[in-house]
């Protein structure tokens, strides 16, 4: 018998009810995720007061804190910056959708032939994986830049989608889930049905991962929609820009204009912000079901 | 249809190349399913090896070949040795940029840490209203671009007109210059890294304390352990794992910070002095702007080497202080 089934039996039942005094929730904890929340929000608020207000309304003391009337003419004046915004924005969307179907696919098959199949040379190839993973990215970025000139994919889109297509992190991150959500016997019983690796990835395996799928093809768009460096070394023309690059020129194209800068990076942030009300909590869950518990 | 029998791989009648024709003696899987064929796994797995292959290891090899090289990019390729190496450990922007980037990295990671193991502490009592809302919320930050955050910490950290130094001044104090002084500048950037990282850590750190047995905590409470005994002899010692991986992680990411600096400074110098110039900022400098690619090359080995060693360090270095808790 378990000790927790002891103290069961021992305990008055009223004593069980009554919450332990550690469960109970306290002034500090209410106000420490208040402020934490205030926190987290408050870049993204202050985004908006500094392009609804203009430059100069901010740069005085104290400063306004609430929103003011010359939104649309910053916005305005960001498409006079940079008239290609929009495609960058379009850009963006088609690059991270691409990327995102690419890495869920590759990286599913890749896990569940890691996860599931019993194959020569398994556990060298997912050690393989795994260490590649801990490999600092920009090791061999000036030769993956001379590769990818040399492909004549220099300022094109394909230059941030061949690279991308498939990622260790994507692969090892699916063989966990398949791993950790899919029965072998699930498998074994479909198989003595008379269906082969495919039949049984197409019919089992692939319903019982499409949440985490959903996830993780989220994570690679944000990743995409969010990559900065990349996208800057190898784009050159506004019409090949993605929404960081559009952001960075307009950061660059005059000396310090405050305004215009967070139109724009208002500007390429709403859509995620947008999304994350949609997506988050299943995010939450992503981030968590992924973590090392223990 | 097949013959193949449950957990044995043994070989059905016709001979298919696809099919396995003896028994598999070893398993190199043990969590496999062997009734199904493990031969279509090399089909599988190949779009990643060959995708590796191609964007992943043949750059980091042909790195490490151009570091003994003096190579440029206007067609320069001469064998130096190991002349990279000897040059960049007298390189003083070498050090300073290791010194910033250690210095970052520290101020990011500890309060990093200690508040996000706070907050899934907070997040952890099955009584808090609205869970489901501050979890959200604590991973807002981390979806964002590093472009935009810093375009807003930049003004927010603005030496006349800067939210910061408002208050700062309200308080009574004089402005401080972020962008100019060297561990202010630093400070900036790390109340960057803390902004973008402590929910997302918080949450994996909750995660980690679900999965503890409440009974653990039922029976220090029996013993009489109050809410602070039960989080340092209790919580604690069960995240030991998880603060390894948020440490091995965070350094791997810390080690490697460079779009902050470069935002915030707007070039690959690291400010006008180079003081918040990081390792791999120096890189793309290197790189990108001096076009000395053999040297670049040399420093991206330096950082691995680098990362590796603090990994490991560390790793025993949590292993021992989460082991002694116990």
């Amino acid at each position: 018998m378990s000790q927790a089934a002891v103290k069961e039996q021992t305990l008055p039942r009223a004593k069980q009810n009554k919450k332990p005094k550690w469960q109970r929730m306290g002034f500090f904890g209410y106000a420490s995720l208040i402020i934490v929340t205030l926190l987290s929000i408050f870049p993204f608020y202050w985004m908006f007061i500094v392009a609804s207000n203009g430059t100069d309304e901010i740069s005085k003391i104290p400063p306004t804190l609430v929103p003011g009337p010359r939104f649309f003419t910053v916005v305005s004046s960001v498409y006079e910056a940079l008239p290609q915004f929009n495609q960058a924005l379009l850009n963006t969307v088609y690059v991270g959708t691409v990327v995102a179907v690419a890495q869920v696919f590759f990286s599913a098959i890749a896990g569940f032939a890691f996860a599931k199949l019993n194959f020569k040379g398994q556990k060298f190839m997912v050690l393989f994986v795994i260490l590649t993973m801990m490999l600092p990215s920009q090791l061999g970025i000036i030769p993956l830049f001379i590769l990818i000139s040399q492909m004549g994919l220099m300022d094109s889109l394909g230059a941030l989608i061949i690279p991308a297509l498939v990622t260790a992190f994507g692969v090892f991150w699916m063989r966990q889930v398949i791993d950790a959500q899919v029965p072998n016997e699930l498998l074994e019983a479909a198989s003595i049905d008379g269906a082969g690796v495919f039949r049984a990835y197409w019919s089992i395996v692939l319903p019982i991962i499409a949440q985490s799928s959903f996830v993780l093809g989220l994570f690679s768009f944000l990743a995409t929609w969010n990559d900065f460096l990349w996208p800057l070394l190898v784009l050159n023309t506004p019409e090949n820009f993605t929404a960081q690059v559009a952001v960075n020129q307009l950061k660059s194209s005059y000396a310090i204009d405050y305004a215009l800068n967070m139109g724009g990076a208002f500007l390429s942030t709403a859509p995620l912000l947008v999304l994350f009300i949609f997506v988050g909590r299943r995010l939450v869950r992503g981030v968590m079901d992924g973590a090392v518990k223990g | 249809m097949s013959q193949t029998t449950v957990g044995n791989a043994r070989a059905s009648k016709p001979p298919s190349p696809w099919k396995p024709t003896r028994p598999v003696k070893k398993l190199n899987n043990p969590n496999a399913v062997l009734s199904l064929n493990g031969r279509w796994a090399f089909l599988f797995t190949a779009p990643f090896f060959v995708m590796f292959l191609i964007f992943g290891l043949a750059p980091i090899l042909f790195s490490i070949v151009i570091a003994f090289y003096n190579y440029d990019a206007l067609g320069t390729q001469e064998f130096i040795g190991t002349a990279n190496f000897e040059e960049l450990f007298v390189d003083s922007r070498f050090w300073n940029a290791l010194v910033n980037t250690i210095d970052i990295w520290l101020l990011s990671t500890i309060p990093m840490l200690i508040m996000s193991i706070g907050l899934a502490a907070i997040l952890h009592n099955p009584n808090l209203r609205g869970s489901t809302f501050f979890r959200t919320i604590l991973l807002v930050p981390n979806i964002t671009s590093v472009l935009a955050i810093a375009i807003v910490f930049g003004q927010l950290f603005g030496r006349d007109f800067g939210m910061v130094n408002i208050i700062i001044g309200a308080l009574g104090f004089e402005h401080v210059d972020f962008i100019q002084g060297t561990q202010s500048s630093h400070i900036a950037i790390a109340s960057m890294i803390v902004w973008r990282w402590t929910g997302y850590n918080a949450l994996i750190f909750l995660a980690a304390m679900l999965a503890i047995p409440g009974e653990l905590y039922e029976s220090a409470s029996l013993d009489g352990a109050g809410k602070w005994k039960q989080f340092i002899y209790v919580t604690l010692p069960s995240l030991r794992n998880t603060i390894t991986f948020v440490l091995i992680v965070g350094t791997i990411g810390g080690l490697q910070v460079f779009a902050e600096p470069l935002i915030l400074g707007g070039s690959y110098n690291g400010g006008d002095s180079g003081q918040f110039s990081t390792l791999t900022l120096f890189l793309f400098e290197q790189a990108f702007v001096a076009y000395k690619w053999g040297y670049a090359a040399a420093i991206g080995i330096m950082i691995t080497v680098i990362v590796a060693i603090v990994s490991v360090i560390n790793f025993f270095i949590t292993r021992k202080l989460a082991g002694d808790g116990k």
